[in-house]
């Protein structure tokens, strides 16, 4: 990470030269400063892309490879960027909804490895090196609904659906480890999602008709 | 439904990649930088506004402080270990089951995903006066808002409040203690090892801090000795909803018996007061004892004496003598107790 280049990068990192600070003056700007020329090698670019505002000398690479969807695909990603702003707002995939904003609803629920994480509570750069999964990412290339989008569609679990993707996500990341729960379990798995409109029971019946089609799927 | 308008102020971002990297950085840093681990905590802080920094020492790659081992016949837990593999470890489960319990009764799946032990113990208090951004004691104010004639006080303090009357909210803390747990802490080149029990910090020692942890200061393992491995073990927690809340009330207990009778016990309560209290005065009174339906009634009482509830926490005085009976019991009481 320390090594990493923006310039190295093959496309042009968007306002790294706006600032007109090279890494070498940012350099001489923090031993100046009294740090650790340590520190130096851990620093990210502050960037003004989400507020607005300018930039501050002395940052450094804010250009990730982020892995989406089994896609790589280069972003640049301020410090104080969350997971759900990178991908709703920089990425275009919408599918991860915002409620709370603050981990308390589970609509912005995508997959870290395969791990349902609340993608508005966790910053980008802490996940960068990471597969993340969203509701965009499940169905296969031709168009193959995953076995839990089939179970929904099949139960029609979700009245207005702005919980859906949250929910669905946090089903599939607890099926991968769980893949035979009872209901009781099911429940428990996706405790950490709420719905506004308030039909736990459909949803559940929708999401084990997701588990049931996702055994199949496995059995092959 | 909140208006996400939340766009976090920035900050410098700093990640090492290693201990000693970090050790050095948040050393280096301790006048102006902020310690996340999964974060949970902390962001909320940030996107409210009521708080600010400077810069962000991330510690999310520092995979030296993760996992779960084996030392000295007891365990070590790295910081950064998520409360779901806390939950999950065969090691923890299996020695000291109460804890595993306690990781996996914290909010949500998300959250214990993503949440680390060592964030779970040095986490802020939830007042929300203070979290609200009043200047409060603890905040260098000089009133406590949620301790006025109109305040609404239902989660506050009914022990040992001085000013502040916020509680401690983490749910690992009162197991940790109760095994006599010690926090490994780092300072640049020092290494100090504190017992959980003088980690957590009450108002009358310093109002504005919740642990002993100071800037420059970073928590980097958690230690479990043997000492009651195979011990009789509780953990309860009382929320308003079964997913997400903090506890009302919760309370561990390590017991060791012999034909019938209490050698020795450790029993604390969470969130009953700003940290984790143990019960010297409870366990003392069962050492020795039978375990017989007197002896439980007697440590609930002691439990609650000297308690002083607020407007709206009256109820924590019943909650927090019942959990007390039954971790001693080891389970629900009786229905006629
Ligand atoms: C909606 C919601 C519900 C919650 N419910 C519960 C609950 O029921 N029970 C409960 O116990 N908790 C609860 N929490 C609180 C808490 O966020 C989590 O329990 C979590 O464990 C905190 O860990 P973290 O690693 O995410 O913390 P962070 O936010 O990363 O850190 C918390 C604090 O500890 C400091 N810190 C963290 N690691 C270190 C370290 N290694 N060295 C020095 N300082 C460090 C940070 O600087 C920060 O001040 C809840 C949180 C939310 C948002
Ligand atoms: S938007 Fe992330 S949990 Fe509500
Ligand atoms: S279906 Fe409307 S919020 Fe869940």
């Amino acid at each position: 990470m320390a090594q990493e280049d923006p310039h190295s990068a093959g496309s042009e990192p968007t306002g790294s030269e706006s600032t007109g600070v090279s890494r070498r003056t940012f350099i001489k700007g923090v031993i100046a400063g009294g740090v650790a020329v340590s520190s130096a090698a851990y620093l990210f670019r502050n960037s003004p892309l989400l507020t607005g505002g300018s930039a501050r000398a002395g940052t450094v690479e804010r250009l990730v490879g982020l892995t989406v969807n089994g896609q790589t695909r280069r972003v640049d990603v301020a410090p104080h960027e969350t997971l759900a702003q990178t991908l709703r707002y920089k990425l275009g995939l919408t599918g991860t909804k915002l409620g709370c904003d603050r981990a308390e609803c589970g609509a912005c629920t995508v997959l870290v490895g395969d791990v349902p994480r609340y993608a508005c509570s966790v910053l980008t750069h802490s996940v960068r090196t990471e597969r993340i999964t969203t509701i965009e990412g499940l169905a296969a290339p031709d168009g193959t609904l995953h076995p839990v989008q089939q179970g929904v569609v099949e139960e029609q679990g979700f009245q207005c659906a702005y919980c859906m993707s949250g929910f669905v996500m946090s089903a599939v990341g607890f099926l991968r480890k769980n893949p035979n729960p009872t209901r009781e379990q099911l429940a428990h798995g996706v405790s950490g999602n709420l719905c506004r409109c308030q039909d736990y029971d459909k949803i559940l019946t929708a999401l084990e008709r997701g588990a049931e089609l996702s055994r199949e799927v496995a059995r092959g | 439904m909140a208006t996400v308008r939340d766009v976090i102020p920035p900050f410098q971002l700093l990640q090492p990649s290693s201990l000693e990297e970090a050790v050095e950085l948040v050393a280096d840093r301790r006048d102006d930088a902020w310690i996340i681990a999964g974060g949970m905590d902390s962001l909320d802080w940030l996107k409210d506004r009521t708080k600010r920094t400077e810069a962000i020492i991330d510690l999310s790659q520092v995979d030296e402080l993760r996992g779960v081992r084996e030392l000295d016949g007891g365990l070590e837990i790295g910081a950064m270990t998520t409360l779901t593999d806390v939950a999950e470890s065969p090691l923890v489960r299996e020695r000291f089951g109460l804890l595993a319990e306690a990781a996996s009764l914290v909010a949500s799946p998300q959250i214990r995903h993503q949440g680390t032990l060592g964030g779970n113990v040095s986490q802020d208090t939830r007042c929300w006066y203070y979290r609200s951004g009043w200047t409060c004691y603890r905040a260098g104010g000089n009133t406590c808002y949620a301790d006025t004639p109109s305040a609404i006080n239902r989660e506050h303090a009914i022990l040992h409040a001085s000013r502040c009357v916020a509680v401690s909210p983490s749910d690992t803390a009162p197991p940790l203690v109760a095994l006599d747990a010690q926090m490994v802490i780092r300072r640049g080149e020092r290494e100090r090892v504190v017992e959980a029990a003088d980690y957590f910090v009450g108002p009358d020692l310093d109002i504005m801090r919740m642990t002993v942890l100071e800037p420059g200061d970073l928590l980097t393992a958690i230690r479990i000795p043997s000492t009651w491995s195979g011990a009789r073990f509780y953990f309860e927690k009382v929320r308003d909803r079964e997913v997400w809340d903090f506890p009302l009330v919760n309370v561990a207990s390590a017991i060791r018996e012999s034909g019938g009778r209490i050698e020795d016990a450790r029993v604390v309560v969470g969130a009953v007061a700003a940290r984790p209290l143990r019960l010297t005065a409870v366990e003392q009174g069962l050492a020795g004892q039978l375990l017989n339906a007197q002896t439980i009634a007697r440590a609930g009482e002691v439990a609650v004496e000297g308690a002083r509830p607020l407007r709206y926490n009256g109820y924590k005085v019943p909650l927090m003598r019942n959990l007390v009976q039954r971790a001693v019991r080891g389970g629900p009481l009786p229905a006629s107790a």
